[in-house]
This record gives C-alpha cells, structure tokens and sequence, in this order.
C-alpha cells in the first residue's frame, strides 16, 4: 500500500491516571473539621480586621496571615443571588434554582451557596436565611455537610446596611 | 543596559511533606524577602512561577497571589516554569522601563502526588509519554552513557552526594543534611542503575522569593546589592534521543552568552537534580577547580520543584550580600536530562 492510500492516523489512546493525596492546609482544615462539628470557623485579618470564612489562612488584600479564629453564625442574609436554568452534569439539584451569596452574621465576605425552601420569586437581596445541615450522624468534613439555606422568615436586612459589603 | 540587582531573598524550610497550603507557605517567605528589600509595596511588577501537575490542584498560582499582596489589582505574571524563568521575565519587564521594582516568587508542593509519575508528562504526550518513563530512570540514562564516557565512577558520584550533604548541614532550609560515608552509600540498593537514592534529590515541598530593584534605588535600599552582569537561557532539543546527553550545550551557550568565563567566579549555586549533572554543567559552564560548588548542599539538598532554580540565584545572592564572595554564578534547570539551563552572574561592587 502506498502511502497516498494509507489513511491518516486520526485518533490514539493514551490513558493518563495521576492519584493526588490532597492536603487542605491548615485554615482550611480547621475549617472543615468545625464544619464536621455543625460549626463554622472564619478567620480575622489583623490589619483590616474582615473576618474571612472559608478561611485560607491569609487576608488576599492585606497580604497578611490570619491566625485568630472567629465563630460564625449559620445564619445571615442574601447579598445577591442568580436563578440557574442551565443544567450542569455535576451538579445534583433539581433546576431552576437559586443560588446565593449569603452573608453570614459575623462575616464580612459571602459565603457560596444555594437556596431551597421557598418560591423563586421569592428570593431577594436582604432575606434572611440560615443553613440546612445533613442528619447530625452524617456531619463529615465537607461543605457537603451543609444541604443548602432555607428562608428564616426573619424582617429582611435594609438594602443601605448591606452596600459595603457587595 | 539597565543595571538590576537582587536587594532581598527569603526561602522556606523545605520539608519532604508541608500541610500548610501553598498560600501558608509562601506567605511568610514572601513578606521576610518583602522586609529585608526596605521597598514599599506595591512592586512595580510581580512574577511567579509554578506547575500546577505538581499538587493536581488547578489554577493553584492564582491562589498564591493572595500571599502577594495583589489588592489593589497589581501588574502580575505567572510562567508555568521554575522561578528562575520568573526572574528572567522579571529582568526583561525592567530592562523595558516599565518597571524600576520586581517580586518573584515560586512555590512547589510535590508531596501530594508521586513526583517521577508525574514529571513523565511533561514528555513527548504521542510517543514517549504514554510509556511512563519517570524522572529518576531517564536521568539514569544519562548517567550511564555519561559514566561511560568520562570514565567517572558510581564512587565519583557518591562523592557529590556526600559533599552537598555535608555543606547542607550548615543549610536550615535543607530537606537532607548529614555525615556520610562513601562507602556506605554506595552499599544502598539501586533506584535505577547507576543511581541510587543519594543521586537523586530529595522530593520537597517548599517556596522563594526575592526582590529585584533597578539602579541607584538598590543602592539606596541594599548594602551590598548582587547586581545581575549577565542572564541567557537556552533549550535543547526536547528528543532525548536526538541529544548528546553526556554535555549540556544549551548550558554551555548560556553561561557564555551571561558572560561567566569573564572573571573568577567564587561560588556557583548549580542545579544539579542528580549527581552526574553536576559534573556536565561543570564542564558547560568551564568552572575552574577553586570555585566552590554549592555550599548551601544544592538541589540534593533540597529540591522543591519549580523553586530549586530560584534558589539557586538566591543563595548566590546571599553571598553577596553578607560578603563572602565577589562574584557568583547561579544555574536553574527544567525539564528531563538538563533540557533547558538558564545561567545568571551576580556581581558585587
């Protein structure tokens, strides 16, 4: 066979497998183990005293480390959220939903999450809303220990209160 | 020419395993180099290198800018190269005047993943990858067809392994450091012939930084700043079989593009991953017998990917600015077998 006849080679296989034994670091592992505990940890800049949660250990604008651990509320208030129709494979929630910035009480960056629990339509910056944490015999050491944030009911936060945070 | 100096260098202790996160780790390193400058942040410019197959953490440089101190919004650059090669962008972005002040840094964390495995990817991904030829058992490819033709010995070998561990002892941020026999360490079994363990440096988790200031500023902020007076690097051929692995001519243009034959060099920093490479970048670089090699025990002292390079220029730094040598060299390598060399020269006044 001539080479003009030959077909070109248009595909190979060559499976790559790396395993990685991933370590959280210190903050992070503080973190999740209170997370473990139904508990969440932040942590405090000492130059401009934002309290971070998840922490990593460091303030990214102060450049600085963070050691002082600060006990955050499960409780806080929706700073902005996005109604999400588009489907995700990797993500096991029934579409639309909401998914939110919540400012927790005692936070001062928002912490990633969704909402369930009340009607779309609903959902608005200033509710107050609190965490839904898994049966306490399957609290591990994953944000997955949270379900998702459920609606207080609480009067919601003035819009003015929240600016310097958005 | 515009004159550049290094004012500042800090380094972590590098522990085979941190379980800090690389932000942990690099922060403190960061802020010790950021001090010891005496400039103000923020840098006119900053430049980072890293991997992220080393920790299989995706995007982990962006994540190390929180230890850079990048708010507000800084001008910033990442290669995905030693932090030599920083450096030298580093450099570059200061020769063009646009700036006068630099931070480079680098960080590696191996431990999480099993380092040989994965530097096996930086290989040819058609037909050399996919047979996962690992770092340790190239390099010892190397190390046979270079045996064979210098007609060296494995006892040749043992010798720089027992120097660099010996001169590490006075190095707080080695990973190995010690007393050994020759004769004891060629008794230990084979990693791949001819290296054993003692060839091949130690795995590391650890961070670097120093600070890079243009002109009379550095001697404004510096006592004895180590002015760089040349930097080249230079690539082989990425086909180990289509290379001399027994020589490194990308060293050899290096060294004497940056000018190293100019004058006695005192120390030279080499970044030598195995014990043979120190003795072909001897040859490339045309070091003379009375340079000391490595006095801070060198990469197989402690050898965190992607920062062994820039600590190489640190500590060749170092010397400068606590006056024990007049004039260093420093050596960064990166890929399997020597592939690419960067050389710089550093200068007292």
């Amino acid at each position: 066979m001539s080479d003009a006849e030959r077909k070109p080679v248009r595909s190979i296989q060559t499976p790559m497998r790396l395993t990685y034994h991933y370590t959280a670091g210190i903050a992070t592992s503080r973190f999740l183990h209170g997370i473990a505990e139904g508990r969440i940890l932040g942590q405090r800049c000492p130059v401009c005293t934002k309290v971070y949660v998840p922490p990593r250990g460091s303030c990214p604008r102060c450049a600085v480390a963070t050691e002082e651990e600060v006990h955050v509320s499960d409780r806080g208030t929706i700073l902005t959220f996005a109604i999400v129709r588009v489907p995700s494979e990797n993500l096991d929630v029934p579409l639309p939903f909401a998914c939110v910035h919540v400012l927790l009480d005692g936070a001062d960056v928002p912490f990633f999450s969704v909402v369930q629990g009340c009607p779309l339509d609903e959902v608005r910056i200033g509710m107050r809303v609190a965490a839904a944490w898994v049966e306490p015999d399957r609290l591990a050491p994953t944000l997955q220990s949270i379900r998702w944030f459920e609606p207080t009911g609480e009067p919601d936060v003035p819009f003015d209160q929240l600016r310097e945070h958005l | 020419m515009r004159e550049v100096a290094i004012v500042s260098f800090a380094q972590s202790r590098h522990a085979r395993r941190d379980l800090r996160n690389e932000v942990e780790i690099l922060l403190p390193v960061v802020q010790e180099a950021v001090q010891r400058s005496g400039v103000e942040r923020p840098f006119d410019f900053t430049c980072s290198g890293s991997t992220d197959f080393l920790q299989g953490q995706p995007f982990a440089f962006v994540l190390a800018l929180d230890a850079a101190g990048a708010w507000p919004p800084i001008a910033e650059s990442h290669v995905e190269m030693d932090g030599a090669w920083a450096l030298y962008e580093a450099w570059v972005k200061i020769q063009t005047g646009q700036a006068e002040t630099a931070l480079v840094y680098s960080f590696g964390k191996s431990s999480p993943g099993d380092l040989p495995e994965v530097l096996s990817r930086q290989l040819d991904p058609y037909v050399v990858a996919p047979l996962w030829p690992d770092s340790v058992s190239l390099a010892a490819l190397q190390a046979r067809a270079w045996l064979e033709k210098s007609g060296r010995s494995e006892r040749d070998l043992a010798a720089v392994a027992a120097r660099s561990r010996r001169d590490a002892k006075g190095n707080p941020h080695a990973t190995v450091a010690g007393d050994f026999a020759i004769d004891d360490l060629l008794d230990a079994p084979y990693l791949a012939s001819p290296l054993r363990k003692h060839d091949c440096a130690p795995i590391s988790d650890g961070a670097a930084a120093l600070v890079l200031v243009a002109g009379d500023r550095a001697r404004q902020v510096c006592e004895r700043p180590a002015w760089i007076r040349g930097i080249d690097h230079r690539a082989d051929l990425h086909a180990l079989g289509a290379r001399d692995l027994t020589r490194s001519a990308s060293t050899r243009i290096a060294g004497e593009k940056a000018g190293v034959a100019r004058r006695p060099v005192d120390v030279a920093e080499l970044h030598a991953p195995f014990t043979h490479q120190e003795y072909i970048l001897r040859e490339a670089l045309g070091l003379a017998e009375d340079t000391q090699i490595n006095p801070s025990g060198g990469a197989l002292a402690a050898n965190p990917m992607m920062v062994a390079g820039l600590i190489r220029i640190g500590e060749a730094a170092r010397r400068i600015h606590d006056g024990s040598a007049r004039r260093t060299v420093a050596h960064a390598t990166s890929g399997p077998c020597l592939q690419q060399n960067l050389v710089c020269v550093l200068e007292g006044e």
